[in-house]
């Protein structure tokens, strides 16, 4: 599988009259993995947003040669329900509307690909399992399942590992990187300094506009990643 | 006085008995499911509001061409849209929250029912549209019970992947087909269905308690049922109950009938609450 190649063209949007994303442009190859930080409130998650399709810029354009349904959006998961009452296999069976739509049935070769992606993060026999008993980590896993069924190319990530213990991030860095030798582009939103620097090769420091880009090696050197970033924005 | 005289007797012996079970038979299984969107959605207020708005449009109808089934069903129908409609309106153009704005539409639109009603209508017949009138179901309401509700029940399965996975993660649903016009259309289906629902749920069971047999059995299903699939099946398992055992009661017990329908489903509920597997007062007990 070859991802696409994303490009930000002066991107900018504002929520009224506040001001999420100034004129930011960029470009992410096929196959990259690259890390999305900043501070709080730079926007990053409205960047994804944008990406994803689920807001149009005020400003600017996003070129991308993905598909519908070719891309898997992980948002924070306070905006997916924990609590509707569904098992653990039927919500990893959302994860195939790209196949099977509103009303294709789901066929034993797909129920057996759901059963994979279950085992491989590590949630085999919590098939039955009523989503309001996983926990926030159990949760998180499940949702890496339905985005190994959903099978996108271009992958976006907000903030997958927060409130995650190290085991389980390092469990899913594992699918991450996976998911990158296969050739897929992933953008990841993320805070964790040593995370970034052990696993992203590139990253892409955002406060409404973009700071730096590149590999993730230079912006450290040059103290651009993980300098004082306020201290940065007023000179 | 045996066992069967008591519980089948009633309804072998009276046609009326016979077709108030057959409909509300009919609304249990039909409508229930319904009510467990209803319920996941968080909206029980917005659509026992919408059941009270179909009053003046049935009394339009009932004033332009008397008991006229399909005249009252269309004014109900139109009086319910137009309420969804407003109260859509003022929530987005005022800084009026959306239970409010049902609030004061439903009221409103109570009001000038009584009133139209009043202009000719005598008290039975106001009874009737307010509380139902399950006893005195023809067979060309029976006929539009079962229509209405098996095309709003098949529709509804049509559209059931489209609405759980918009209810688990609608900004997935939301990602997959691109523009946000096919989530609004199956959230304006769905609407348009329960409506339909509430219009014909109301000729059994009036204007205040159309809503009762629609969403007190998908309540007491959510205590015993941790999925979906399972709860729509358990909603409608307590809803017959509750049909067939109202009715007994109300034959018996010389009670309103619509009344001891809803009377018999809310105490499933209660008692489920109480006693459920999930999320009840004694699974909290039992895990704490």
């Amino acid at each position: 599988m070859i991802g696409p190649k994303l490009t930000l063209e002066h991107v900018s949007y504002a929520y009224g009259a506040q001001s999420a994303l100034q004129d930011v442009s960029g470009q992410f190859l096929p196959g990259s993995l690259t890390a999305l930080t900043g501070p709080n409130g730079a926007g990053k998650s409205t960047l994804l947003q944008i990406i994803a399709g689920l807001l149009k810029p005020q400003k600017g354009r996003v070129s991308c040669s993905f598909s519908q349904g070719a891309v898997g959006y992980m948002p924070q998961t306070s905006t997916v329900r924990r609590d509707y009452p569904l098992h653990v296999l039927k919500a990893v069976y959302t994860g195939f509307w790209p196949q099977a739509g509103a009303h294709h049935a789901i066929t034993p070769t797909l129920k057996q690909r759901a059963l994979e992606a279950l085992h491989e993060v590590g949630l085999e026999g919590f098939e039955k399992r009523p989503l309001s008993a996983l926990s926030g980590g159990q949760f998180q896993r499940l949702l890496f399942a339905r985005l190994i069924v959903q099978d996108p190319a271009l992958i976006l990530l907000d903030e997958p590992f927060s409130g995650i213990d190290t085991k389980t991030t390092a469990q899913l860095m594992e699918r991450l990187l996976a998911w990158h030798r296969q050739g897929r582009t992933i953008l990841c939103v993320l805070h964790d300094p040593l995370v970034i620097r052990r696993y992203f090769p590139e990253a892409f420091v955002l406060c409404h506009h973009c700071i730096g880009k590149g590999l993730t090696h230079d912006l450290l050197e040059q103290k651009i990643l993980f300098s004082d970033f306020e201290t940065r924005i007023s000179a | 006085m045996n066992l069967s005289a008591f519980f089948l007797d009633p309804f072998f012996e009276h046609v009326f008995m016979k077709r108030a079970l057959v409909a509300a038979l009919v609304l249990a299984i039909t409508t229930t499911p319904f009510g467990v969107f209803l319920a996941l959605r968080r909206m029980t207020l917005v659509g026992d509001a919408i059941a009270h708005a179909l009053l003046p449009g049935v009394a339009v109808g009932f004033l332009l061409a008397g008991f006229s089934l399909w005249a009252m069903t269309l004014g109900g129908l139109c009086a319910a849209l137009l309420v969804a409609v407003l109260a859509g309106f003022l929530t987005r153009a005022t800084s009026l929250k959306e239970d409010s704005a049902f609030t004061l539409l439903y009221l409103l639109a109570l009001a000038c029912g009584v009133i139209l009603m009043s202009l000719k209508g005598r008290q039975l017949e106001l009874m009737h549209l307010l509380f139902g009138h399950v006893l005195a179901i023809d067979p060309a309401s029976l006929f539009m019970i079962a229509g209405v509700g098996c095309f709003a029940l098949l529709t509804l399965a049509a559209l059931y992947r489209r609405l759980v996975v918009e209810g688990f993660d609608p900004v997935f649903l939301h990602i997959m087909q691109g523009a946000g016009k096919s989530r609004s259309t199956s959230h304006f289906l769905f609407f348009l269905l329960l409506m339909l629902c509430l219009v014909v749920s109301f000729q059994t069971m009036g204007t205040l308690m159309a809503l009762g047999l629609m969403i007190l059995p998908a309540l007491a299903a959510r205590f015993w049922c941790s999925d979906l699939d399972s709860m729509i099946f358990s909603a409608m398992i307590f809803g017959v109950f509750s049909a067939y055992g109202g009715l007994l009661l109300s034959y018996h017990g010389g009670v309103p009938s619509g009344p001891a329908i809803i009377l018999i489903a809310g105490l499933w509920a209660l008692v489920s609450a109480f006693l459920g597997r999930v999320g009840s007062l004694r699974a909290h007990h039992v895990t704490h």
